[in-house]
């Protein structure tokens, strides 16, 4: 991946997949008849383990078991409101279940994280995928920011024999780590900024917006911290909260639902079981969902997910 | 293998474990586990199944996917029988602490995967049955279903996925008892023919007597053995309740319990 440009989560992420294919004769890549121009190249060097099964999710995920269940390392590629919801009790049964008793290597990639496929409208926003992917026992579930963490993700997604969840954005985004980004595993978080009195938490696209903010704030001389949570699961409650102890107040960005699971519960619950009475703003999609078309700047600012509502957050006095 | 009189037999010892394993357990579905009690025996008893009791994950044994997990019950008593756990487990179905629940699952050895939910053991077969393939095994991939399970729309996603990839290692049983949970399976909606409706998606189809266990034996073995570009269909015919008149025909027998004395007494009058 060059560098300078911007690109796609789902690219950088099958390109990487393409690489390790090369060598790697036990990695089958399915999808229900979705594509990504780096797709094209693994239909056409890797042909006979590239399965397209249709506009058919619950098959995907069935034949996707079955693969991994002989031990192949299988990528199940699809439209993230689809491939979490039209199949989730294929995810539950055959996956979740399934995964207690044997190693099932199975890498759910869905693309079109919250409102990223923007005007489609509701039936394509996807904002209830980390709510019900982090119930799921025995699956690990992926977030991330830029096409950078995803394209380091792949790594990990081959060594550890157990079923994911990794949510793309649609849409092409700047990097915003280095090259050779080398991701702590062990917490599921990254520090952007370092935590001041307040501090942005957010996932995935949202990180772009906590950046630009941060710098904002960083240039009228009011510092803010940015933490760019790139797993929800497993969460490592005890680092995240040793991170923020000295935060007053924490900000939840996500492009979901909050309040019924997501990002902003995560971290209310880090901070409940570890007893901090940090305060905690949720932005995030309110329990309803958005027909209005327009761009994704248009629906953060009807969701209350725009720079304006981020800024009165940080801003706001203590309640 | 057995011969086809010693096989009669054992079908009738595992129908008769299978009440036995019902008194104790009243909260399993006896019709259901009554109509298959054949099909499992012609593929065990019958040299059919390739399989390592004492190896259960053995790599080139034969994949047998239940998709119908409420009616396998039956299937307990056979594998306690090949030695995949102790005889004295049968007593404790769905007793605290066992691993033999009312509705098997995979903590129990010789079932590969979860089965209580209905329509997916055939998606999940046509997976196995190309990671077999890519592998260059010569295994099979069984999978039973019971009739009906085809009203779930993921297994016609499969049925159409493994016709097209022409999975001809894989073959699907249907335990064709003709009766749901409420009614009459065409009752609800009539599937029939079934079997044109499989040779259209490039299936080829047999159908046969499920309760005839030496016409099940040869057609399970045709199908494991002739080398074919299609995965095969075989419809059993069966009878939801088989060998307790009160059950059978009774379209509302999938939730029907039988009483300790009822057993009792069917058990002492079988042959």
């Amino acid at each position: 991946m060059n560098p300078q440009h911007s690109v796609t989560m789902r690219d950088a992420f099958i390109q990487a997949v393409y690489e390790k294919m090369a060598t790697n004769e036990r990695i089958f890549f399915l999808c229900a008849d979705f594509g990504a121009p780096k797709l094209d190249s693994i239909r056409r060097d890797y042909g006979n383990r590239f399965i397209n099964v249709g506009i058919a999710e619950q098959n995907l995920i069935n034949v996707s078991t079955g693969l991994a269940l002989e031990g192949f390392t299988v990528y199940a590629y699809a439209i993230a409101a689809f491939l979490t919801m039209r199949a989730y009790e294929q995810i539950r049964v055959n996956l979740s279940l399934l995964a207690q008793l044997k190693p099932l290597n199975v890498n759910l990639v869905g693309v079109g994280a919250g409102v990223s496929y923007d005007v489609s409208g509701p039936s394509h926003h996807c904002l209830e995928d980390l709510a019900i992917m982090r119930l799921l026992p025995n699956l690990e579930v992926f977030s991330p920011a830029d096409w950078r963490t995803a394209e380091a993700l792949v790594d990990y997604s081959i060594r550890e024999l157990k079923p994911k969840y990794f949510r793309l954005d649609g849409k092409i985004l700047p990097a915003l780590y280095e090259a050779d980004l080398s991701l702590d595993m062990n917490k599921g978080f990254t520090v952007l900024s370092a935590p001041t009195d307040i501090c942005l938490i957010g996932t995935g696209y949202m990180i772009h917006q906590a950046v630009k903010i941060a710098e904002q704030m960083a240039q009228m001389g009011n510092p803010v911290g940015v933490i760019d949570v790139f797993r929800l699961k497993p969460f490592n409650a005890l680092a995240f909260v040793q991170t923020i102890c000295h935060s007053r107040r924490l900000i939840t960005l996500e492009e979901a639902f909050i309040g019924n699971g997501g990002l902003d519960c995560v971290i209310a619950g880090a901070l409940a079981e570890h007893g901090l009475k940090t305060e905690i703003v949720r932005i995030g999609f309110k329990d309803k969902f958005c027909f209005e078309t327009g761009n994704r700047d248009h629906l953060h600012n009807l969701g209350g997910l725009g720079e304006a509502s981020i800024l009165k957050a940080i801003s706001s006095p203590e309640t | 293998m057995k011969t086809i009189p010693e096989l009669h037999a054992k079908a009738q010892w595992v129908r008769r474990e299978t009440l036995l394993i019902h008194k104790k357990a009243p909260e399993t579905r006896i019709a259901s586990s009554l109509s298959c009690v054949e099909i499992f025996t012609a593929l065990f008893y019958g040299g059919i199944i390739d399989c390592k009791p004492d190896d259960p994950s053995w790599e080139d044994r034969d994949r047998f996917i239940i998709s119908k997990g409420h009616g396998a019950v039956c299937f307990y008593p056979i594998l306690a029988d090949l030695g995949y756990f102790e005889k004295s487990e049968l007593a404790r179905v769905s007793k605290p602490g066992s691993f033999l629940g009312a509705i098997p699952d995979p903590i129990v050895p010789g079932f590969e995967t979860v089965n209580g939910s209905l329509g997916h053991g055939l998606g999940v077969g046509c997976g196995i049955a190309l990671g077999l393939r890519a592998k260059h095994k010569e295994s099979k991939v069984f999978v039973l279903m019971g009739d009906g399970e085809l009203f779930e729309g993921a297994v016609w996603e499969a049925i159409m996925f493994a016709g097209e990839r022409r999975l001809g290692n894989l073959t699907l049983i249907i335990d064709n008892n003709k009766i749901c949970l409420l009614d009459f399976c065409e009752k609800i909606i009539n599937l029939n023919p079934l079997d044109d409706k499989f040779s259209t998606f490039k299936w080829n189809v047999t159908s046969v007597d499920g309760h005839d266990i030496s016409r099940l034996c040869q057609v399970f073995d045709e199908s494991k053995k002739k080398q074919r570009d299609k995965p095969a269909l075989i419809i059993a015919n069966t009878v939801k309740g088989k060998g307790v008149t009160r059950l059978e025909g009774d379209a509302m027998n999938h939730t029907k319990t039988l009483s300790p004395e009822e057993i009792d007494r069917l058990v002492q009058e079988m042959p």
